[in-house]
């Protein structure tokens, strides 16, 4: 593989039909690549999220992460649109799982997709990785650390985002957990709930959880990276996406 | 931890942001990943005028110890300061306050 790509910026239909702009990254050359949707954390569509994506792309995967922020701030800074979100009370459950379904489609229709797409996301994308997942039919999900997949919010946060743990029984597909032992959201006592819960309903899981990680291992521009953790945690994704998603 | 929660307060006051000065409108206030700030998670403070779209805003992110030093220190130059001379209901009084803000 010579990690050759493109990428460029392109707009889709998202969720109900609202234009929404995305990052499409797809492997140079001929063949059939498998699709990955690359759920953006909560500071925004950032260049961190976009190399993500040129990664899988590098890999031999076609890529997209749609620009959950868009609505809120068409053309402002990564972070700036991330604030606007916030303000107006952060991306509705419904329209993330609509927007993932319109960046999931888009990799179904290109020219080079085998048909198959996985989910992946981190922080906040990994509950809505999560979610997508037990709403859409996909291929494959990997969660890294997302907060709140199980476990309420602690109650004087006021925060709005709400578990999603009783939506597994509609669990699509394989799910691929990357978890870091010294994380509080999701604790590790929430990741062995979530995990139990899996077993129990008879779904196809993995989990890794890190010694000397907490949350956010995988973020190279941040204190939190883990590079034990993030290298292996790489390993494990294209494992898994190799065997659900690309053949 | 991604956190949504977020404080909100309408507030009266003028910013500069990358663009220079412009009327302040909006302040949040939320724990939560900074963008920029060496920290995991960090005091993130969002002054701005959604009026004037997203990228009017003056970001800022804070240690907790920063940022409660900052609530002391606004609290001791309040208190420093003779009482209401900061008042938005000060000196030129409310009817004439939204001339003194600046565009």
């Amino acid at each position: 593989m010579d990690e050759a790509l493109t990428a460029r910026t392109i707009t889709i239909q998202g969720h109900q039909g609202d234009e929404i702009e995305a990052y499409l990254a797809e492997p140079a050359g001929t063949g059939q690549f498998g699709g990955v949707v690359v759920i953006h954390h909560m500071p925004g569509y950032d260049s961190a999220t976009k190399e993500m994506v040129r990664r899988f792309a590098a890999h031999g995967y076609n890529a997209i992460c749609p620009n959950l922020h868009y609505r809120e701030a068409p053309g402002a800074s990564p972070d700036d649109a991330s604030a606007a979100t916030r303000a107006a009370g952060g991306v509705p459950d419904d329209r993330l799982v609509g927007d993932v379904a319109a960046a999931a489609d888009h990799l179904r229709q290109l020219k080079t997709a085998n048909g198959k797409v996985g989910v992946i996301g981190h922080c906040s994308g990994g509950r809505q990785a999560f979610l997508a997942a037990c709403t859409l039919q996909l291929d494959a999900a990997v969660d890294c650390y997302g907060a709140f997949v199980v476990g309420e919010p602690p109650a004087e946060s006021g925060m709005k985002v709400r578990p999603v743990l009783d939506k597994a029984p509609e669990l699509s597909c394989p799910l691929l957990g990357l978890f870091g032992v010294e994380d509080r959201f999701p604790s590790p006592d929430q990741v062995k709930e979530l995990d139990e819960e899996l077993t129990r309903l008879g779904k196809q899981h993995e989990f890794h959880s890190y010694d000397d990680a907490g949350h956010a291992f995988f973020a190279v521009d941040r204190p939190s990276y883990r590079v034990h953790a993030a290298n292996d945690g790489w390993e494990k994704v294209f494992d898994f996406f190799g065997r659900y998603v690309a053949s | 931890m991604c956190t949504y929660l977020t404080e909100q307060r309408a507030i009266e006051g003028s910013g500069k942001g990358s663009t220079g000065w412009f009327a302040l409108t909006d302040a949040a206030v939320y724990v939560d990943h900074p963008v920029h700030a060496q920290y995991e998670h960090t005091v993130n403070i969002d002054f701005a005028n959604p009026a004037k779209g997203p990228s009017a805003r003056v970001a800022v992110e804070l240690t907790e110890e920063s940022a409660l030093a900052l609530v002391d220190a606004i609290r001791e130059a309040l208190a420093a300061a003779p009482p209401g001379l900061a008042s938005a209901s000060a000196a030129s009084g409310a009817s004439s306050r939204s001339g003194r803000v600046p565009a």
